[in-house]
């Protein structure tokens, strides 16, 4: 999706200045009301996730005798076996499989191996890019900016059909090159982001190990990158997130088997039934083991993710 | 509003140059800066800079994937007025941006108002920006099966109300505003938040005088909070809109463009003729299209938004 960046921003610490109740409504119908609203939207928020998880973990063949049922109906975890590839083709069926091979266990490590490797690549290149744009002189500098700017204003899908060529053209289709490669070099994003965070570290800082004679690479690793430990968590876990969601690219350069990630196998599960019943409970058993890895990163980080999105982040 | 302004125009010479006025840096600065910045210049070199020529030049050509492309000069762009498919995958997609953009901004604008003047608990912001973290394909299918003319949740519920099962992807005229709703599902609390942070910066005392003056919240919103808003609003529009209009995933596990052409969008469109028809110049003429089509969507907005920017700062 189309990515504009700005300054990593700090939610929480406007929040802290504005805290002390500043013009806030107090009690009162209007109050109860608001509530209300927020309520009905947390729970159209978080309805389908439970939709989600009572569906996995039903048995797909008697789904249909309860559809309206909030529990799992005939409570099994048949459904995670049969995604799983380890249910033989008679116990799939059984449960409304439709028997055909099918291994998310292999999408998942797969998926998990190409957004490590992605997130590794965007966040130490772009970190390199970032603080040779903030912090030091060199001729050209603005132009190429600039041009990295423009890396915006092209949607994905003009640049993917001729990448698609070259990574058949380099014979790297289904491999896990093609999926890692466009996208482990530069992100606009990733460099924009960074850049925006260094820009504002004082000059005083690396002005003093300047003094005790570190060189700009020092400086680098020894004082400005520790420093930016937190926009750098946060940048990770963005990129991770953005990755482990992508679709369109890999589903062109890999499909097969080996390297099919985790999206890529959902669309191929649904297509296997495209006439009569799907596999319902199997398909959400599929979606909850791609949904769950980002739910809990999101869990444990979930402050810092949310404290995080302004325009800052804007993505 | 500084860091609004920043994300429009963007800084091209950093703060820190005032240290010292040569700006060009001593060798030893330059060559490091050269190795730091020689990944991403390679990146952006091989997989934007280059394959944004080759779009280009295959737009010019007739092309199968197979045998090498043959120039055709402006034969795809003449071809595109003449097919109905296109323009149609146009008015589809625009249908889908309205709806998803609409719907979207306003529920957005809803819930960063509830989070930023009821209650600033992290807890309820997370659960609003979950849907965000879950891929598109996830979700798609989740709506798939939960708006399922047969056995999905939503007709049962409907059901109860007496109203006949609807096929949600299955009905030629709901198909697009069921897809872009089901968008807008997973992307209205990550807008919200962007929104809520636009707010956040807005200072409280404007409120507090507001309260004092005894203006009611409904007139608050209209008088400070969205004027203060509105170049915020302006960028996370830009931002979405430009989104919106490159659906893919969606529609690819749904509907696959169906029933008929009824939600075969624009990027869609693209990816058929690309990798299903082989008609790989056809198709790079079209994203050409939409790639104009976006920029310049771009730059409306952004000089709408330059222009509330004045009146506001």
């Amino acid at each position: 999706m189309a990515t504009t960046a700005a300054a990593p921003l700090d939610t929480e610490a406007l929040l802290d200045r504005s805290a002390g109740g500043g013009g806030r409504p107090r009690r009162g119908p209007g109050r109860i009301l608001a509530w209300v609203a927020l309520v009905l939207i947390m729970a159209a928020t978080l309805f389908p996730f439970l939709w989600m998880i009572r569906t996995a973990f039903s048995n797909g063949a008697a789904l249909s005798t309860q559809p309206a049922s909030l529990l799992p109906v005939e409570p099994t975890l048949g459904a995670f076996r049969r995604v799983l590839g380890l249910a033989s083709t008679e116990e799939a069926q059984a449960q409304g499989g439709s028997g055909a091979a099918i291994d998310f266990g292999r999408y998942l490590l797969n998926s998990v191996l190409v957004s490590v490797l992605i997130t590794a690549g965007q966040v130490f290149f772009g970190a390199l890019a970032a603080y040779a744009f903030a912090r030091l002189r060199w001729p050209g500098r603005d132009t190429v900016f600039f041009l990295f700017l423009t890396a915006l204003m092209v949607p994905p899908i003009f640049t993917q059909l001729p990448n698609f060529l070259l990574m058949r053209d380099l014979g790297l289709l289904n491999t896990y090159a093609a999926i890692v490669l466009p996208f482990f070099f530069m992100t606009p994003f990733a460099i924009f982001f960074l850049r925006q965070f260094f820009l504002g570290i004082p000059h005083e800082v690396e002005e003093a190990a300047r003094l005790d004679g570190a060189g700009p690479l020092r400086r680098f690793f020894g004082v400005i990158l520790p420093m930016a430990s937190g926009p750098i968590t946060t940048l990770a876990i963005l990129q991770y997130v953005q990755a482990w969601s992508e679709y369109f690219w890999p589903l062109l350069v890999a499909s097969e088997e080996n390297v099919r990630v985790l999206t890529v196998g959902l669309g191929i599960f649904r297509a296997q039934t495209p006439q009569g019943t799907p596999d319902w409970s199997g398909m959400m058993a599929g979606t909850l083991l791609a949904a769950l890895p980002v739910l809990l990163l999101f869990a444990v980080f979930s402050r810092k993710i949310v404290n995080s999105i302004g325009f800052s982040g804007v993505k | 509003m500084a860091t609004t302004s920043r994300v429009a125009r963007p800084r091209l010479s950093s703060t820190g140059d005032a240290l010292r006025p040569d700006s060009n840096g001593s060798t030893r600065e330059r060559l490091t800066a050269l190795a730091f910045i020689a990944p991403a210049l390679l990146g952006f070199a091989v997989f934007y800079f280059w394959p944004t020529l080759r779009g280009v030049y295959f737009s010019f050509t007739e092309y199968d994937v197979f045998n090498a492309p043959v120039f055709v000069g402006l034969d795809n762009y003449r071809a595109l007025f003449a097919d109905a498919t296109f323009g149609n995958a146009m008015l589809v997609t625009v249908e889908y941006v309205a709806i998803n953009i609409i719907s979207q901004t306003v529920l957005a604008l809803l819930i960063a108002v509830l989070l930023h003047r009821v209650t600033r608990s992290v807890f309820v912001r997370s659960i609003v920006v979950m849907p965000y973290l879950v891929a598109n394909v996830v979700v798609a299918l989740l709506f798939y099966w939960m708006l399922d003319a047969q056995i999905g949740i939503t007709n049962q519920f409907l059901g109860w109300l007496g109203i006949e099962p609807v096929a949600f992807f299955g009905d030629q005229n709901l198909a697009i505003p069921t897809i872009a709703l089901v968008n807008t599902w997973r992307h209205v609390g990550y807008t919200a938040l962007l929104l809520f942070a636009g707010m956040v910066m807005i200072p409280h005392d404007v409120y507090e005088a507001g309260r004092v003056d005894g203006a009611s919240e409904w007139k608050m919103f209209w008088r400070i909070t969205l004027p203060l808003l509105r170049p915020v609003l302006a960028l996370v529009l830009v931002i979405t809109v430009v989104g919106s209009f490159q659906a893919f995933d969606t529609v690819a596990v749904t509907t696959a463009g169906g029933p008929g052409d009824a939600s075969r969008v624009i990027q869609y469109y693209i990816f058929d003729l690309a990798f299903q028809r082989l008609q790989f110049g056809y198709a790079s003429a079209v994203s050409v299209v939409l790639f104009v089509i976006l920029a310049a969507v771009a730059l409306v907005q952004l000089k709408l938004m330059r222009a509330g920017e004045s009146d506001v700062a």
